[in-house]
């Protein structure tokens, strides 16, 4: 394994009798992009501070580098760490924390001059190296905490959503600016968020996390378009992908999901293995994979009424009673429907997903 | 064309002159107004001043009677500012007032008393400053156990420990001596101290502590580097609890010493309740404003500080 950077096996963790990580294997390929990606509490910054070593695991083993770093200090595995709080010591200058850890680790001065002025260039941080922290803005203090992992000139960024504590404009903009800052140092980078816009922009790959387990791991446009199961369905994507639940029925040579009285074909489904008549499953659409008025065929159309409109601009959102249930739309912002409207929907099953109601897996 | 006139006047930065709209102009405007004397403030008010002449009376009392000479005071106006001022009294009771055998006044409790706070302040601050972070940032294994047995020694009555610490002291052969007191009070002030510490280095962020160590700093730099420089608020405030609570100690004074290092607060007692001779009022009165003039002067000079320090505990712990 010439390429892969940080490897984490088996690891698992817990506190007295929860469990928080559960025999977890991962392996990040030297310059990759990984974002640990969940709601609160499923273990992703766990994960992260064992890797970091700021806990001690239970069980397993943690490479960095191929070195076995399980039992490590934090200093000596190397790594760099920005925390969501900036945690930047609030009584040293921002030059003096970024320099810091080198005059811990007694690098010499003019090696530490040249390092910080180097961060300081790159972050474009510059003319904030003699004012504290409390003088800094988020933006610029998380600037500065960024900096603080860069100095130390290591193999890998650790980041604990970093990005959480800024507004949403500046969010988007340091957003793009860890992206740029990726392609320039070629680092490998392992970012903790519950943003899933963050996870979708950033990451080479994603790992969706749910109670301490990796529920998929793979390319943003992958767990966007071919989610491993119901909860990855469900967590990806806002609005939230449109569930139904019904019964598949074989009729003709077609296939047919049966929810609540309202038959969705679903013939054109990519399914991995052939349809068992009389499954119970889900099937999950995508807003923005559901026409208005425009059929694809008539075998794939649903009468709908518009209940609700939300325009946002580019895009404008419906909201509908199809089978029993409330769906949404997303249409071109320029088309305005009418609450009440009458619609005729079709639904794009080629780019669908039908899960197992019982193993909740992609069929 | 009104309109046009008063747009052109705008463009002008002139202020247009605009029909005033009546009902605007008429009704409440602005601040709100609030009358002096509400029976809110009054109440208020009245409760402050009584209860700042509860205490401030005495005192009163206390600084006049010491400025007075005997004769005035047998007069019995104790409210009465004195006729005639003298400072003898003060000086009696700080060089020549007399305890039981020797008659060298206050002086010597006073610089016994300093001898006593002054270490076992640093002492006990270092030592429970520590303490509260090894507690609150490096959990070690029986952390909990260790701090509730902490906690529970600070509800022991002392009066059952004097006497086992009475043997402790003598096997050291420390008893009667400064140090032994010293010990001792470091060792009372450690449950409350350590207590103190441990929650605001807890309220402290966590990933302040993390950031440290990913940087490479260990137990040592991140007390003395990081969380020392932060933590001044809670120092002062431990500060200002050890200083008047060791310098008002009595118990542990009369108890732990030899009657040559008794500190002040028992020698003020032992001239206040010598019998022999007149009661000196005046002499008591300053001997015990003087031995009150620590704690008062610290309160004074760190008060705003104790207030912003146990605020920013409050807070964050």
């Amino acid at each position: 394994m010439e390429n892969v950077s940080v490897s984490v096996k088996d690891l698992s963790l817990s506190f007295g009798a929860v469990t928080v990580l559960d025999t977890l294997n991962l392996d990040i390929k030297d310059g990759e992009f990984l974002v640990l990606l969940g709601s609160s509490g499923c273990g992703k910054s766990t994960l992260l501070n064992c890797i970091a070593g700021l806990l001690d695991v239970s069980e397993g083993q943690i490479f960095i580098k191929n070195k076995n770093v399980t039992w490590e200090e934090p200093k000596d595995r190397g790594i760099g760490m920005v925390f969501q709080s900036y945690a930047l010591y609030p009584q040293m200058s921002v030059e003096k924390n970024l320099s810091f850890g080198l005059k811990v680790a007694k690098v010499e001065k003019a090696e530490i001059d040249k390092r910080v002025s180097r961060a300081a260039e790159i972050l474009q941080i510059q003319p904030l190296l003699k004012r504290k922290p409390a003088e800094l803005s988020g933006g610029q203090r998380q600037r500065v905490a960024i900096g603080r992992a860069l100095v130390r000139d290591v193999d890998v960024f650790l980041f604990d959503e970093p990005l959480s504590n800024l507004d949403a404009k500046l969010r988007s903009e340091l957003r793009v600016e860890i992206k740029r800052l990726h392609q320039s140092l070629k680092n490998t980078m392992i970012y903790v968020t519950h943003d899933q816009i963050e996870a979708l922009t950033l990451a080479d790959r994603i790992a969706v996390m749910k109670s301490g387990v990796i529920q998929q791991l793979a390319d943003p446009m992958t767990i966007y378009n071919a989610p491993e199961n119901l909860f990855v369905a469900g967590f990806i994507g806002s609005p939230s992908m449109n569930f139904f639940r019904g019964e598949l029925q074989l009729r003709d040579e077609r296939a047919f999901v049966h929810a609540n009285g309202v038959d969705f074909d679903v013939s054109a489904y990519p399914s991995r293995g052939p349809f068992r008549d009389g499954q119970k499953v889900v099937l999950g659409v995508r807003p923005e994979h559901v026409r208005v008025d425009e059929a694809l065929s008539r075998q794939l159309s649903h009468q709908a009424v518009v209940d609700i409109e939300e325009p946002m601009g580019a895009d404008n959102l419906l909201w509908l009673k199809l089978a029993g249930q409330s769906m949404s739309v997303r249409i071109a912002g320029q088309r305005r429907y009418k609450p009440g409207t009458a619609v005729t929907l079709s639904f794009d099953m080629a780019v669908a997903s039908i899960f197992d109601a019982v193993s909740e897996n992609r069929l | 064309m009104p309109e046009i006139v008063a747009f052109n006047a705008i463009a002008a930065g002139i202020e247009p002159e605009a029909e005033k709209d009546p009902v605007a102009l008429s009704g409440p405007w602005g601040r709100k107004p609030r009358r002096a004397l509400s029976p809110r403030n009054i109440i208020i008010y009245g409760t402050l001043i009584v209860v700042a002449l509860y205490y401030l009376l005495p005192l009163y009392v206390m600084v006049m009677t010491s400025l007075k000479g005997m004769p005035e005071i047998r007069l019995g106006n104790i409210f009465a500012p004195p006729l005639e001022i003298t400072f003898e009294p003060w000086a009696k009771a700080w060089s020549s007032a007399c305890t039981g055998l020797n008659c060298d006044g206050l002086s010597r409790g006073f610089w016994n008393s300093v001898r006593i706070t002054v270490p076992s302040t640093i002492v006990s601050i270092a030592i429970a400053s520590v303490n509260g972070y090894a507690l609150a940032n490096w959990r070690f294994k029986g952390a909990d156990l260790f701090f509730t047995i902490l906690i529970v020694g600070a509800f022991i009555p002392y009066q059952v420990m004097i006497y086992p610490i009475v043997i402790v002291l003598r096997e050291l052969g420390v008893y009667g001596s400064l140090t032994g007191l010293i010990i001792v009070h470091t060792i009372f002030g450690m449950p409350i101290l350590t207590l103190l510490f441990r929650n605001y280095f807890a309220g402290l962020p966590e990933e302040l502590f993390k950031a440290a160590r990913v940087d490479g700093a260990g137990f040592w730099t991140i007390y003395f580097r990081i969380m020392l420089p932060m933590s001044m608020p809670i120092f002062v405030v431990a500060m200002i609890l050890q200083v008047t609570g060791i310098w008002n100690d009595f118990l542990f004074g009369v108890v732990f010493t030899r009657p040559e290092y008794y500190p002040m607060t028992v020698q003020l007692n032992n001239i206040v309740n010598s019998v022999q001779g007149v009661k000196e009022y005046n002499v008591n009165m300053a001997a015990t404003i003087l031995t009150g003039a620590v704690p008062l002067i610290v309160y004074f000079v760190s008060g705003r500080l104790f207030v912003r320090g146990i605020a920013a505990g409050a807070v964050k712990g």
